[in-house]
């Protein structure tokens, strides 16, 4: 009887059961075989067309035999065999997600893939189901609706399964909704518990167990003393990003989106706990300790991104940390245990903030003395980072051999330019006009190599657009990552250098994997497929000549139309490419 | 034989007289199904009024392409070709060629006339202490006119927000806000005009509209806005037939403005 807890198959490298590859996310793969020698022979086995238009953010999964792949809206379920020539499908689910979310959706149709454990997968969709299929079968074994379209809420995050609860939390900070984080019974669908992001510590669930490291977060339902009047109650705070989880310490590890609604003026005050991080106990969702990453945010900086836990040799101990490049463009590195702050320095260029108390941990805003910010009716220039923040959803890895995390990021600024009107529900409204472009050096991405425990640039791949797909790392020092003009490459992850590139029929904004066939050879998986918030323009072939369309982008990415097209591919390469 | 060819020479004169008629023109309108006042799929709101009107009055078929009026909605429907024309538009709209302006209206004050407020300028004192309702777009660096307003007079402890989206699952997404007024969750809300003007008219009690005061708060901050229909950008035939339209029909659609309640600001 082989395990099907993914506690215990996260170790297996054969296999890929978790969006992260592991509880820890560190998205490494002890495989070897494909290593910095041979990686030049690496070549296409098998490809497969999913002939969608939106992009393509999710991690294939592989379990056993068998690769499992969640598509954007329409959010198809596809399983292939991999056992056999060509990996043909097994069966696909289509959940027939409601047309109207495609209304509600913030920025393109994404979905950030699925999770498996005990037989089933777990995915969401756009219309804010949690639906648990039966692995082998496809046949659906429960669907919870967990998200209401009607009130602009979406699910757009890959869930994930600890210890028997699936945790799943909303999208939707667009529409002024509440967020949430919600364990669902594994085998049932039935709610297990809910942690709201804002209001009353009881919704929070902040009792007795929480003990905070920092004293601004000591003191009763700070969820509504640090909002005016009833605004938490629309507070935003959904949680899109991404979960970890500790099994020693038994807590699982998240962010929770940026405030709202813009502009800030509205709602002065801490507005806890929107771009903050919660320790919480993975059994019953309380509460252990939380950190505020922006405080009363001027900038859209969610603090959704993951979560990296590492043990590390820090200051002649070992640390149990947790590391996590933030969209305000800081690097922080947290004792997992307590919430403290270790470190947190910017890994790009930043001027809206100076970076972190330590005494407090409180960030020091520079919005005022150097006129930064996006405020009603303000005009200000050169805000760094801009509002997709240093680094956005894609994920980040960390190798246990290198003791490097590999940071796929942005590297844009903002102007906020006055105000533009517009028009909705049939209401008409004023919005600044907020256009990003290429930070300092003039490329809008890179790939940045960070040591921890120096808390300092390793080394750095500029690229042209921003990087908006995740990293893999492996055991044999390969870092694999997708441009958005659709080079997927290899680098050699100790010093950067470029070992082999594949150019796609699209560009990459999906999450590398590796995993063992079941003939024994390291194979390297991807979806093209450009889109997402950085690649609407291609994806939903926005007008390039409006500088605001793609909520900012349209100008800085009018080029990347030139560069690629949409349109999904899975591709996995191995060495000699197929046989 | 005979009868066959007989047959096939009435099918052919039917064809011809096909040919010698003008085809019958399709107008085909972008309408959000769920909106009231403005439109809804039974075709109970002022621009499927007007809708109608400017059908008949181009000899045309109405058709309609249904999306709720979200994010994307204009790429999802005028952009992609599925429909030609929006009903309503502010005349200062980016992602459409606009015509002349049809009605100018303005965010008023809302509360019940009961509680004898009166309210007029964003600059009244009571509205620090008042519970005040406003429309709320989200976030994306954009809100509503009247919200931005309140909180730059640092009215925001008093203030109470709704979604402007309200929830799409009800007949009237948009009436949450005035209901609120209409029960007294809150002493008064400022709302965009024709929604105000059209809920106000049904609800139990006698509410109060009064425009609200200083028409635009500087920089660029206005609380009136013309309103205009929109075509494509470059679909300038179309844009002019439109603008025929409005200037001869000027009275009736006006007189469906007036039967819906629609505030209407001077100037047009």
């Amino acid at each position: 009887m082989t395990s099907v807890d993914p506690a215990a198959l996260q170790d297996d490298d054969g296999q890929w059961v978790l969006p992260a590859k592991n509880y820890a996310s560190t998205r490494f793969s002890g495989l070897t075989e494909i290593n910095t020698d041979n990686v030049r022979q690496l070549g296409v086995a098998w490809t497969f067309s999913t002939g969608m238009v939106s992009g393509h953010e999710a991690a294939p999964l592989v379990v056993g035999d068998t690769m499992y792949l969640v598509t954007p809206f329409p959010n198809i379920l596809y399983a292939f065999d991999l056992a056999r020539p060509g990996a043909p499908m097994k069966w696909s689910y289509d959940p027939k997600p409601l047309g109207a979310a495609k209304g509600v959706a913030c920025c393109d149709l994404v979905n950030r893939g699925a999770s498996y454990a005990n037989g089933s997968i777990f995915f969401n969709t756009l219309d804010g189901r949690t639906i648990a299929v039966d692995a082998a079968t496809g046949e659906p074994k429960w669907i919870a609706q967990l998200a209401d379209i009607n009130k602009g809420e979406t699910i757009t995050m890959a869930p994930l399964v600890v210890k028997g609860k699936v945790l799943v939390g909303n999208s939707g900070g667009e529409f002024g909704v509440r967020g949430w984080i919600t364990a669902l019974d594994a085998a049932s669908g039935k709610i297990a518990w809910r942690g709201y992001s804002t209001g009353p510590d009881k919704d929070v669930l902040i009792g007795p167990s929480f003990k905070p490291f920092y004293a601004d977060y000591r003191g009763k339902d700070l969820g509504i003393s640090t909002w005016p009047g009833e605004a938490w109650r629309i507070g935003g705070g959904t949680v899109w990003g991404w979960i970890s989880y500790d099994a020693d310490l038994n807590l699982i590890y998240y962010g929770t989106s940026n405030p709202g609604p813009w502009n800030p003026g509205q709602r002065p005050g801490d507005n806890k706990w929107t771009a903050t991080t919660f320790a919480r106990d993975a059994d019953t969702g309380e509460a252990r300790w939380a950190y505020q990453t922006s405080p009363h945010d001027l900038y859209d900086h969610d603090g959704v991104n993951e979560w990296v836990l590492a043990d590390l040799q820090m200051g002649g101990q070992t640390r149990k940390v947790a590391m996590h490049p933030d969209r305000n463009g800081l690097l922080y590195v947290l004792d997992r245990s307590t919430g403290e702050v270790l470190s947190a320095a910017p890994y790009g260029f930043v001027n809206t903030n100076h970076g972190v108390d330590l005494k407090t941990g409180r960030l020091i805003d520079a919005s005022d003395q150097e006129m930064k910010g996006t405020r009603q009716g303000v005009v200000t220039r050169d805000n760094c980072p801009g509002a997709p923040g240093m680094k956005d959803w894609q994920p980040s890895s960390f190798s246990p051999t290198t003791r490097l995390l590999y940071i796929p990021r942005q590297n844009l600024c903002e102007d906020v330019e006055g105000m533009s009107t517009s028009y909705i529900a049939g209401t008409p409204y004023v919005g600044a006009s907020v256009v990003f472009k290429a930070g300092p050096g003039g490329n809008r991405g890179a790939v940045t190599a960070w040591d921890p425990v120096g808390a300092k640039v390793a080394w750095e791949v500029k690229e042209n657009f921003p990087v908006w797909s995740g990293t893999m790392v492996t055991a044999s020092d390969l870092v694999f990552y997708g441009t958005m003009d659709g080079w997927f490459k290899a680098v050699n992850a100790r010093t950067g250098d470029l070992l082999w590139q594949f150019k796609c029929g699209s560009g990459i904004v999906g999450q590398p994997i590796a995993y063992k066939g079941p003939d024994g050879r390291e194979y390297v998986a991807v979806q093209a497929g450009v889109g997402g918030w950085a690649g609407a323009i291609v994806a939903g072939d926005l007008d390039p000549r409006d500088p605001t369309a793609g909520n900012g982008f349209g100008r800085v990415m009018a080029d990347l139309k030139k560069a690629t097209t949409r349109g999904g591919m899975l591709y996995v390469f191995a060495l000699g490419g197929g046989r | 034989m005979i009868r066959l060819r007989a047959y096939a020479c009435i099918v052919a004169a039917m064809a011809i007289a096909a040919c010698h008629r003008a085809p019958a023109r399709v107008l085909r309108v972008c309408s959000d199904p769920n909106n009231l006042p403005f439109s809804n799929r039974a075709g109970e709101g002022f621009e499927n009024k007007i809708a109608e009107l400017l059908a008949r009055d181009r000899h045309a078929t109405l058709e309609y392409t249904w999306w709720a009026q979200r994010r994307g909605y204009v790429r999802h429907t005028l952009k992609a070709g599925a429909c030609d024309v929006l009903m309503g538009v502010p005349t200062a709209f980016d992602l459409a060629q606009t015509t002349n302006p049809y009605y100018r209206s303005s965010y008023v004050f809302v509360a019940r006339r009961d509680r004898h407020l009166d309210l007029r300028s964003l600059d009244d004192p009571r509205l620090r202490r008042l519970r005040i309702g406003v429309q709320l777009i989200g976030d994306d660096f954009s809100n509503s006119p009247p919200a931005h307003a309140l909180s730059n007079r640092g009215i925001v402890q008093n203030v109470v927000g709704y979604s402007v989206f309200g929830d799409y699952s009800r007949p009237c997404p948009l009436a949450g806000i005035v209901d609120a007024v209409d029960r007294g969750d809150v002493d008064a809300a400022v709302v965009w005009g024709p929604a105000a003007g059209y809920f106000a008219k049904t609800r139990a009690t006698d509410l109060q509209l009064n425009p609200v005061t200083p028409q635009a708060d500087s920089p660029s901050l206005p609380f009136v806005f013309d309103i205009s229909m929109g075509v494509r950008h470059g679909d300038v035939a179309l844009k002019q037939e439109l603008d025929d339209f409005i200037a001869r029909r000027r009275g009736q659609i006006d007189a469906i403005l007036a039967g819906y309640g629609v505030p209407r600001t001077e100037g047009h």
